[in-house]
């Protein structure tokens, strides 16, 4: 039975363990490389994701590496916002939840009640804030947590045991497990010790795991989907996308999708 | 004198409704373990001893207070110079450096990193850090390191690597984001040395307790000098370091008025600017919620001042802080009048000023037909303006 406590994100990870399914969760930065390449490029991305993240750009993106400062940047010069972000989400028309993921800044000029006021009616499911951790700001993280928008935290390698209690108290939808150290990017190892992060947080909360930073290769993919219940795909699809358009996207997502469904040998 | 800092004006991190703690989870564990070091040495008499003992050692403090004869008279008004300018490197930047390295050290860290925009902070960074053996890397915007060659080669000779920043508006907002994803990605091994008053707790409150030992010092020898208070203690604000150290001293003296100057490069109105208090508004940048200049949407906006220490589009949160509550009072000089008063104050005292300085200089010429007779401004002279001579030079040449 659905309760009415149950998010968008609740339902839907319901659903992928009922079918023994590991998400997988794009990221993509609205408004790159075009504002009409962004619209084609979520519908895309679409047909393959679980959950869908979508980036909303800052002019200082200080916990992301070259490729999605990159992305942010032309996407200003596209002129993309947070409301035409919203707009864009609206007007894709999405079947896969979506998780708005932004810099604290553009939410806090938009307004905290109003983004969410306009989140629920467009049905955006989660809001992750990079610059938020958990307890820094009760006047932000309240009034979420009383929406129907789910709020995501992340978690770190450095997030020592007494802070994760701290930082998964209250958390909602899932648990965003950052693999490694270091900004969002590509890399040639998936971090050594995840298994072990991973056990740890599970110890501490019940919510899905999804793990992202770093995340490039279908065998990489294939790794993290035997540890976590989610994988995320950020820097390495925003890179292909920026380099050979949707069709080479889709081409990407699809290894990414094929690698992950893969039983384990 | 003591020498414990005057007494903590923020609660929990925060200075009214700003400040805070604005940063990727990466980071908490980092900030904690500083926060709970940095509240245990505050109150601990052994520690500032030992900070105080390296100031006189390495930066040759107290630094002077000096009468300025013939500026007193062209402004109408005794102005006693605080002379950070005589401190070595050059500006008030080494007071945070030297208790920030203390810091690293006592925690095991043997990498430092900063961030810098004209190199006044690199510079002060480097000196310390090959003073006390530990590995040192700069962050300097592209344009900024074009644009500042001799601080660059300053900062590589003193062991320092200095990284040009090529993202974004390659200069000092640029360079402080880089400096934190170094951080983040490094953050076991790595100290941040954060360069003014601003980033996430607890550095607003620890690099203005480092430089406090401005307003401190002042406060006693304006009593030794003129056997009374300022009437009005004038510094510049870029992030506003020099500007917390010398009111941490006044800031319990009802009687003694704060004036902190902006730079208003082209004008306030032309959008090419740094006057942040004068007109941002509140916002979150590198950690801290405190006014900015942003656009409507929240997206941070370039600043712009002739002098390259002020050219940032945020303020430190305890300013912010100081200006709603109208404890202190803010305003804004130009280009032209900072260059005015740098010329001036040149060939009238033979002290070359810091441009930044430069603008608190103006502003106190400005109040020439303002000031009681009983009136007496402390001017913090926060830096020297030798590394400004040739960018003077070219800017003054350019004009038609």
């Amino acid at each position: 039975m659905i309760t009415s406590s149950e998010s968008l994100l609740d339902r839907q990870w319901a659903a992928l363990r009922e079918a023994r399914r590991t998400a997988l969760v794009p990221y993509l930065t609205a408004g790159y490389p075009t504002v009409a390449d962004s619209l084609d490029a979520l519908r895309m991305v679409d047909s393959y994701a679980d959950v869908i993240e979508v980036g909303v750009p800052f002019s200082d993106p200080l916990a992301d590496g070259p490729t999605i400062q990159t992305s942010s940047f032309r996407a200003l010069e596209n002129g993309m916002t947070l409301e035409r972000t919203l707009a864009l989400v609206a007007e894709a028309n999405l079947r896969a939840p979506v998780v708005l993921f932004s810099y604290l800044n553009p939410v806090m000029q938009y307004g905290v009640e109003r983004l969410l006021q306009d989140a629920e009616r467009i049905g955006i499911a989660g809001l992750l804030l990079t610059d938020l951790p958990a307890g820094a700001d009760r006047a932000v993280e309240d009034p979420i947590l009383q929406s129907s928008v789910d709020l995501i935290r992340l978690v770190a390698p450095t997030t020592v045991a007494s802070r994760l209690a701290q930082a998964v108290d209250g958390a909602q939808g899932f648990l965003y497990v950052v693999a490694r150290l270091g900004v969002t990017g590509v890399s040639q190892d998936v971090a050594q010790g995840l298994a072990q992060s991973i056990a740890t947080v599970r110890a501490a909360s019940t919510l899905p795991i999804a793990v992202g930073f770093g995340i490039s290769t279908p065998a990489q993919a294939r790794e993290v989907a035997h540890l976590a219940d989610g994988v995320v795909v950020g820097s390495a699809l925003v890179d292909v996308l920026g380099r050979e358009g949707v069709a080479g996207a889709d081409r990407f997502l699809g290894a990414l999708r094929t690698a992950i469904d893969t039983e384990a040998p | 004198m003591t020498l414990i800092p005057p007494p903590e004006t923020s609660v929990d991190g925060r200075f009214g409704p700003y400040g805070g703690r604005y940063v990727p989870e990466t980071l908490v564990a980092a900030l904690d373990d500083l926060t709970t070091l940095y509240d245990g040495v505050r109150s601990d008499p052994e520690f500032w001893e030992e900070y105080h003992a390296l100031l006189k050692e390495i930066v040759g403090r107290p630094s002077h207070l000096s009468e300025a004869p013939r500026f007193s008279e062209a402004a109408g008004v005794r102005v006693l110079l605080k002379r950070e300018d005589l401190n070595h490197t050059g500006a008030h930047k080494i007071n945070n450096t030297v208790g920030q390295a203390l810091l690293a050290r006592r925690m095991g860290k043997t990498r430092i990193i900063a961030e810098t925009g004209a190199g006044q902070h690199g510079v002060a960074t480097a000196t310390i850090c090959a003073r006390f053996g530990l590995e040192c890397v700069v962050y300097m915007g592209a344009e900024d390191v074009a644009r500042q060659e001799l601080n660059v080669y300053r900062m590589r000779l003193l062991g320092a690597t200095v990284v040009p920043v090529t993202s974004g508006t390659r200069t000092l907002k640029d360079a402080t984001n880089e400096a934190l994803r170094d951080w983040v990605t490094n953050v076991p091994t790595t100290h941040y040395i954060i360069g003014s008053v601003v980033g996430p707790d607890p550095f607003p409150r620890m690099v203005r307790d480092f430089q406090s030992v401005i307003g401190v010092e002042a406060k006693r020898q304006v009593q030794v000098r003129a056997g009374r208070l300022p009437s009005h203690v004038v510094a510049c604000v870029g992030g506003g370091s020099n500007a917390m150290g010398i009111f941490a001293g006044f800031l319990g003296e009802a009687d003694v008025a704060l004036v902190g100057v902006e730079a208003a490069g082209e004008g306030v109105t032309t959008g090419l600017h740094s006057a942040t208090l004068t007109a941002g508004r509140p916002g979150v940048l590198h950690g801290t919620l405190s006014y900015l200049l942003q656009d409507a949407d929240g997206q941070i906006l370039p600043a712009h001042s002739v002098s390259a220490g002020l050219d940032y589009p945020g303020v430190g949160p305890e300013h912010s802080w100081l200006r709603d509550s109208r404890r202190v009072d803010y305003h804004a000089v130009d280009d032209n009048g900072a260059l005015s008063a740098f010329q001036q104050f040149a060939q009238l005292e033979g002290i070359i000023p810091a441009l930044e300085t430069s603008h608190a200089i103006a502003w106190i010429l400005a109040q020439r037909e303002s000031w009681s007779p009983q009136d007496l401004v402390l001017l913090c002279l926060s830096g020297r303006g030798d590394k400004d001579v040739a960018h003077v030079a070219a800017t003054l040449a350019a004009r038609p």
